[in-house]
């Protein structure tokens, strides 16, 4: 615990900026009902009305208040793609060590599986199989995590393998250790930076998968607040100069942003590089 | 585990691995048929929708044998298409083989004018940002890469015609080429979906180049190579750069099976007929010969892009080219 | 100052020349828009010049598309068949009214039940073949022949023979009569092709002759210098661009790509209005969105509580919200201002949230949950209408639940199965075609399972009524009964908007079906 303190202490001023970022939007995720000056799906005004101080930053294309949408997008948007993230997580690392470290059948038999979901466009098979089972929420994130884990399989598998070559590894075997404590122990310790720094990076990337389904149609359904779907509802001001899908797709950068300057300190920490 | 003690272990892999690849192919094929077969309605109602009555529905269905048992067209559609006939679309009895093959070209000529440009661009970025790294340089280039792919696809295309488009009327909004045009007009109607893509793509390929060679130049070797004072832009460029090419060719390939196959979002909004719009289309009509056919081209080029990957991904890997 | 029908009776009547019938007019500070009812076939307030390419940016075209007549699903197959490159026995004009295209003329026995038509001499098709009763026949046959795929299957189905009289007569033999078998045969899908084919070439005797296809991408034809309108495709090439998403069609008309466009986006047209150079066109066609309730399961099956969902609904709200204002009111009924016996005195039902706390307590159920079903697919805003219909209910103490449906298969899998859910109507020509096709007892699309012997009775007589009056009678009572007893909740009717550029000059727009008729491409020309 007191090593992970120190080594935020550490970090540089970038990686600072990020954690500042991501803390901003968490902080906006978390106080949403309690600053939003409307609801959610509240029709306060006339469409596409610009700054005002009844509307900070106007309204959207139905004449909600875009500022309370940005807010309530944020806890959406990021409780969705935290939870796809984290499962995601946990089927592709555990089923990665597990192909890395047993080897033979189990690695040879996971690793087609995996080659086979990868060999198909991930929107393609989106698109499908959420057609069958529609579109609700615990569809998007079991979905989503499941095409999304192949990714994380192959990292995970391709660190692990890399670590098991090294000798503390094989001292640990002769040693007597099991399975499950050699993934937990010797083996996950030492792929946290790269596996940290692609839990930001799949974090982000889940993001904008589910704002291109919702482009066609099939991600996260109106009226509920998500950044994604906000940048498309408003996209037809652009050809006439209101710029207001401007404000959610510039959240989604920030706070991609934002984690991906965590992320590069963390591969610098994984590089041992030292300046 | 690859085990491969000799360079000729490396023809075996490449065997092996096509040998992996067509059986992958064949149950590709065998899920998309069971995937579309459990898609609620089918063809004929798809098709027909709101039009749809009992009696043409069930004429649709018996002109296209769509009563026959699911096995039996099945493996009809597999016969066929193992001797080269890849059957006609069931919405519209055209050929397979017309409807995919222009798309296909299409989606070639789109994903291979935007790689010329994007690939070059990113690795040398990639180098350039490696070997300044933490310069102020290198943090623009970072920040500038971070937010291209930070923003939606859609809506960097959105803004591209907005800006370079609708207020300043310099390029087409919508990319319809047809055989009507020549090579430079299809060209210059293609502008605007590659100038999109190379965006996107070239920021992915130059962060991962930058990451992996700084990744190597934290080994020994280059700690030796600085030691013997050798000059900085001759360590990156011709001793830590080939070391490399694994993770960079993997990226790089990786991003173009993407520019062939993922791009149906740039395709919908400059309405260009590639294979990924069709595919979806095909999707929503049930039509499954065109689903199977673009289905399984996806996945080939994906197959044969990743089995190259992983190929000189072990030719330069040592560890993974001795056994333990 | 005489108003513009008082000015075009004196013109019509010889009693006012053209040069002092457009200075009259446009003193009144209006634009000279004249229907070719009115005048010579050949006399236009702006010029039609030959020439030019016309490009068209449609929603609705897909990868399926085809030139098969009887399928003829989306705007981009029924703009490039019917519209450039095919005729029909009977046209409707701007006024609503039937007027002879491939028929020269008809008249019917008193019964309504046999109607002879004269064929136009000197037709040809594009592959230079003469049209006669044969083609005709076949053509007919298309969609009525036993195993046909055709979507117009139902149209056809009272025609019980045709028989060719010579050359160019035929006798339709009808299984009931029918006072509108004209607006019947002026249907999109009966196109007239040569016979013996199967219509895949896209070979008809339309205005232009088609160059290349390919089905959702594009379509292009060329003018066809035979064509037996002499007034009409003014042309040189029609071009159709099958643009589905909304915001790429509005862009490439802003740029210049394109030159019309169809469904524009309801968001934005307000500022596309102010666009110099565009202009934005709105017919009030026969388009209308019902909520259909199954009356053969409960609780829809009494009538009470019909009536009830039927007061809990703000429609000026409705319209104002979902369609932005580009509509009108519905009355519960699927008559359009557009058709002819539309009973404009039928009193307007009003939102009544009271009225329908009532009927929902008279009818035992005032704590009912109801599920409303409803997806993007149904039409575009039924998703926000059923929420909004949600809160207005809630005033009324009455519970609606809004159960959002997947696009995907909505009408084999939630229409005319769900007991209440979203539905989109074109609309028809005629008030017989309309309440036959959805509101009979027993039609294939009676989407709300509704049997009522009166307005049973009243549909079979009033369709062989040739009396106006008694048939305005008629068609008012069934409009009544509908809206009093029937399944559905209409809200609104939806109006059409289309844009094009300066550039494009057309004359009074048809309403019957988007970009005047579908036949924009025939009707339409470049300004001098």
């Amino acid at each position: 615990m007191s090593t992970a303190i120190k080594t935020l202490l550490s970090a540089p001023i970038s990686a600072r900026l990020g954690m500042g970022m991501v803390f901003i939007t968490l902080l906006a995720a978390l106080l949403a009902p309690v600053i939003a000056p409307y609801g959610e799906t509240e029709i306060a005004a006339d469409v596409w009305m610009p700054v005002s101080s009844d509307h900070w930053i106007g309204t959207d294309n139905l004449g909600r208040d875009l500022f309370s949408r940005l807010m309530y997008g944020a806890r959406n948007t990021i409780a969705i793609a935290f939870l796809i993230t984290a499962l995601s997580f946990v089927i592709g690392v555990v089923l990665g060590f597990l192909a890395a470290t047993v080897g033979g059948w189990t690695d040879q038999f996971l690793s087609r599986c995996v080659d086979i979901l990868m060999a198909f466009p991930t929107l393609i098979f989106a698109l499908m199989v959420l057609s069958v089972v529609g579109t609700s929420i615990p569809a998007l994130v079991v979905v989503i995590a499941l095409l999304d884990s192949t990714r994380v399989y192959r990292l995970s598998r391709a660190v692990a393998m890399d670590i098991e070559v090294m000798e503390f590894v094989e001292a640990a075997r002769l040693r007597g250790e099991g399975l499950w404590w050699l993934m937990r122990h010797e083996i996950l310790p030492n792929a946290m930076p790269p596996l940290v720094a692609e839990f930001g990076l799949r974090f982000c990337f889940v993001f904008l998968f589910i704002a291109a389904l919702s482009f066609l149609g099939l991600g996260i359904q109106p009226p509920t607040a998500d950044w994604g779907s906000m940048v498309r509802e408003n996209s037809g001001a652009i050809t006439f100069g209101i710029y207001t899908p401007l404000w959610p797709a510039g959240a989604i950068a920030f706070l991609t942003v934002g984690v991906n300057l965590i992320v590069d300190w963390f591969l610098h920490i994984a590089s041992g590089l030292e300046d | 585990m690859m085990k491969l003690a000799k360079p000729e272990g490396i023809t075996a892999l490449v065997l092996k691995r096509i040998g992996l690849g067509l059986v992958t192919l064949w149950v590709i094929s065998l899920l998309i048929f069971v995937g579309v077969e459990a898609l609620p309605g089918d063809l004929a109602e798809a098709v027909l929708g709101q039009s749809a009555t009992p009696e043409t529905v069930a004429a649709f269905r018996e002109e296209l044998k769509l009563d026959l048992p699911p096995h039996k067209r099945y493996f009809a559609w597999l016969g066929a298409f193992i001797q080269g006939d890849f059957g006609n679309s069931l919405a519209n009895q055209r050929p397979v083989v017309d409807l995919i093959g222009w798309r296909f070209a299409n989606s070639l000529f789109l994903a291979g004018v935007t790689a010329l440009i994007a690939v070059p661009v990113a690795v040398l970025l990639g180098i350039l940002a490696a070997l300044y790294r933490n310069t102020l340089f290198d943090r623009l280039i970072s920040m500038a890469t971070l937010s291209t792919i930070s923003f939606p696809e859609f809506f960097v295309a959105y803004i591209l015609i907005a800006l370079l488009s609708v207020q300043m009327v310099i390029f087409p909004s919508i990319s319809n080429i047809n055989d009507q045009m020549n090579f430079w007009q299809k060209l210059y109607a293609i502008i605007l979906p590659c100038l999109t893509l190379a965006m996107v793509v070239t920021a992915h390929m130059m962060r991962q180049t930058r990451a992996a060679i700084i990744n190597i130049l934290s080994s020994p070797f280059i700690e030796m190579a600085n030691l013997k004072g050798l000059h900085r832009l001759r360590i990156v460029v011709l001793h830590a750069f080939p070391n490399a090419l694994s993770p960079v060719i993997n990226v790089i390939a990786l991003n173009l099976a993407y520019l062939v196959v993922g791009v149906v979002i740039v395709e919908v909004v400059f309405v260009y007929p590639g294979l990924g719009q069709l595919l979806v289309d095909s999707v929503s009509k049930r039509d499954i010969p065109v689903v199977q056919a673009s289905g399984l081209i996806f996945a080939a080029t994906y197959v044969l892009l990743n089995l190259s990957a992983d190929v000189l991904s072990i030719i330069s890997n040592p560890r993974l080219r001795n056994p333990r | 100052m005489k108003t513009t029908e008082e000015l075009e009776k004196l013109l019509l009547a010889g009693k006012l020349s053209r040069r002092e019938f457009i200075a009259r007019i446009s003193a009144l500070g209006l634009t000279v828009t004249l229907s070719p009812a009115l005048l010579s076939a050949t006399a236009y307030a702006d010029t039609p010049k030959r020439g030019g390419r016309l490009r068209l940016g449609l929603n609705g075209g897909a990868t399926s598309d085809t030139l098969d007549p009887g399928i003829q699903l989306a705007m981009m197959p029924q703009t490039l068949v019917y519209g450039t490159l095919a005729n029909s026995l009977v046209e409707i004009n701007a006024e609503g009214d039937p007027v002879p295209e491939l028929a020269e003329s008809w008249e019917s026995a008193p019964d309504a039940k046999t109607w002879v038509f004269k064929l136009r001499k000197g037709v040809e098709f594009h592959n230079g073949k003469s049209m006669d009763a044969d083609d005709v026949i076949y053509s007919m046959n298309w969609h009525i022949k036993e195993g046909t795929k055709s979507a117009a299957k139902a149209l056809v189905e009272s025609i019980v023979n045709i028989k060719k009289d010579d050359k160019h007569t035929l006798s339709f033999e009808l299984a009931s009569g029918n006072a509108d078998f004209p607006f019947t045969l002026s249907d999109y899908h009966l196109v007239v092709g040569p016979k013996d084919t199967d219509f895949s070439e896209g070979i008809f005797t339309g205005g232009y002759k088609l160059e290349s296809f390919e089905p959702g991408v594009r379509a292009f034809a060329v003018h066809n210098p035979n064509y037996f309108k002499s007034d009409r495709a003014w042309f040189d090439e029609v071009e159709i661009l099958g643009i589905n998403d909304v915001n790429a069609r509005t862009n490439a008309l802003k740029t210049g790509q394109i030159d019309v466009m169809n469904r524009c986006d309801l968001k934005t047209v307000h500022l596309f209005k102010r666009t110099p150079g565009i202009q934005v066109m709105r017919q009030d066609g026969y388009k209308h969105f019902t909520f259909a309730m199954r009356t053969d399961i409960a609780p829809y099956d009494n009538n009470d509580v019909r009536l009830a969902l039927k007061y809990a609904v703000d429609r000026e709200q409705m319209v104002k919200t979902i369609l932005r204002g580009y509509g009108r009111v519905g009355n519960d009924h699927p008559i359009s201002v557009a058709n002819r016996y539309h009973a404009g005195d039928l009193p307007q039902r009003q939102y009544d949230p009271d009225k329908a706390k009532f009927h929902l307590k008279k009818a035992g159920l005032a704590d009912t949950t109801f599920k409303f079903h409803a997806a993007e697919a149904a039409f575009k805003g039924a998703v926000d209408a059923g929420a909004l219909y949600k809160e207005q209910a809630a005033q009324a103490g009455i519970t609606i639940d809004v159960v959002r449906e997947p696009n995907d298969g909505y009408w084999s899998n939630v229409w005319m199965k769900k007991p209440w859910c979203a539905v989109f109507w074109g609309g028809r020509p005629t008030e017989d075609m309309m309440f036959s096709t959805a509101y009979a007892k027993g039609a294939a699309w009676n989407d709300t399972f509704w049997d009522h012997s009166r307005f049973n009775e009243l549909l079979v007589a009033a369709r062989a009524e040739l009396d106006e009056k008694k048939r305005a009678e008629m068609y008012k009572e069934m409009q009544g009964i509908v809206r009093d007893e029937g399944g559905v909740v209409v809200p609104m009717f939806s109006a059409d908007l289309s844009a094009a550029n300066d550039k494009v000059g057309h004359g009074k727009l048809a309403a019957n079906w988007e970009l005047d008729g579908f036949r924009a491409p025939e009707r339409w020309w470049f300004k001098s």
